[in-house]
């Protein structure tokens, strides 16, 4: 019975120092869904940037277009 | 529309980048962990920076081949955004290099301090800021533009032995130096497997196309102010 005990700890240890060896991940961000909100927030700055720059092309064509004319 | 796709394109492998690169699997690393993540962000600074500068390289032969002020507006303002990418990439680099080097690794500031790629890069870096300081200090147009080509084409010379050679030949933290125990940072397959490459070479197109994009508008300006100030 001791010696049995003894052998389910330190298959338990084992477990436990193999748990270990694996690199820690954000598992739980991406099993609770908030990752999506990182994204979404990522997202949305770089479309701004883009409908920025968007702008300023436009603005500039409509200055060739004037300064040709 | 037919000169806009490639903007488009830009927009798409950007948002492909953000959505798969938060969300796609990565390889389970030590030390890295998640911020294995910033291979799409940092790395792909550096290679847009690189692009650039080529780019601006063949202008200011171009221009050394055929005077003409628009082969050096092209060159120097494909400089100014490569130098804008190379900016953003180390700040985004000393971020990284804070949680991965400092806090995981507890490296001494000592061995942050002579870490070959960062002084390698700085060094990059400061060779093209003193391409603006040089172009600053003309007042005659044809001579500013003829010596910044010159020293354009020595500055992108000296990238190689700064960022791509040195750092290669001694240890160093960063991958793709002897100490680190891998090759050619990034494109290594040791380091890099499949998961990664898939996002990856998207951003780095993405993330180039934005700097073309942003140097287009800056030419564009440029053109116009030329064209007026001759009139």
């Amino acid at each position: 019975m001791k010696k049995s005990g003894f052998f389910l700890s330190a298959m338990f240890l084992c477990i436990i120092a193999k748990a270990q060896d694996k690199p820690e991940m954000a598992d739980v961000m991406r099993s609770n869904g908030k990752i999506y909100v990182v994204v979404a927030v990522c997202l949305l700055i770089l479309f701004g940037l883009f409908i920025y720059l968007f702008i300023l092309d436009r603005k500039i064509s409509n200055l060739e277009k004037n300064n040709n004319q | 529309m037919r000169k806009y796709w490639w903007k488009i394109l830009s927009i798409i492998l950007l948002t492909y980048t953000f959505l798969g690169g938060f969300l796609f699997d990565v390889p389970r690393l030590f030390i890295l962990n998640e911020t294995i993540r910033n291979l799409y962000f940092h790395v792909c600074m550096w290679f847009g920076m690189m692009i650039l500068f080529i780019v601006s390289f063949i202008y200011s032969l171009k221009y050394l081949n055929k005077p003409s002020i628009k082969n050096d507006i092209y060159a120097s303002n494909f400089a100014a955004t490569g130098c804008f990418l190379g900016v953003l990439g180390y700040l985004t680099g000393v971020i990284w290099a804070n949680y991965t080097w400092v806090t995981d690794q507890q490296q001494s500031l000592a061995a942050i301090l002579k870490e070959p790629k960062l002084i390698g890069a700085a060094i990059a870096l400061l060779i093209y800021g003193a391409y603006f300081v040089l172009r600053g200090s003309f007042s005659d147009n044809d001579k500013k533009a003829r010596v910044s080509a010159v020293y354009n084409i020595f500055a992108f010379a000296m990238l190689f032995p700064s960022i791509w050679i040195i750092p290669r030949m001694v240890g160093s933290l960063h991958p793709g130096a002897p100490g680190s125990e891998s090759g050619n940072p990034a494109l290594n397959y040791n380091d890099i497997d499949s998961r990664l490459r898939l996002v990856f070479y998207p951003a780095i197109i993405g993330w180039t196309l934005v700097g073309v994009w942003i140097s287009s508008l800056r030419i564009r300006l440029q053109l116009l102010r030329e064209k007026i100030l001759n009139n």
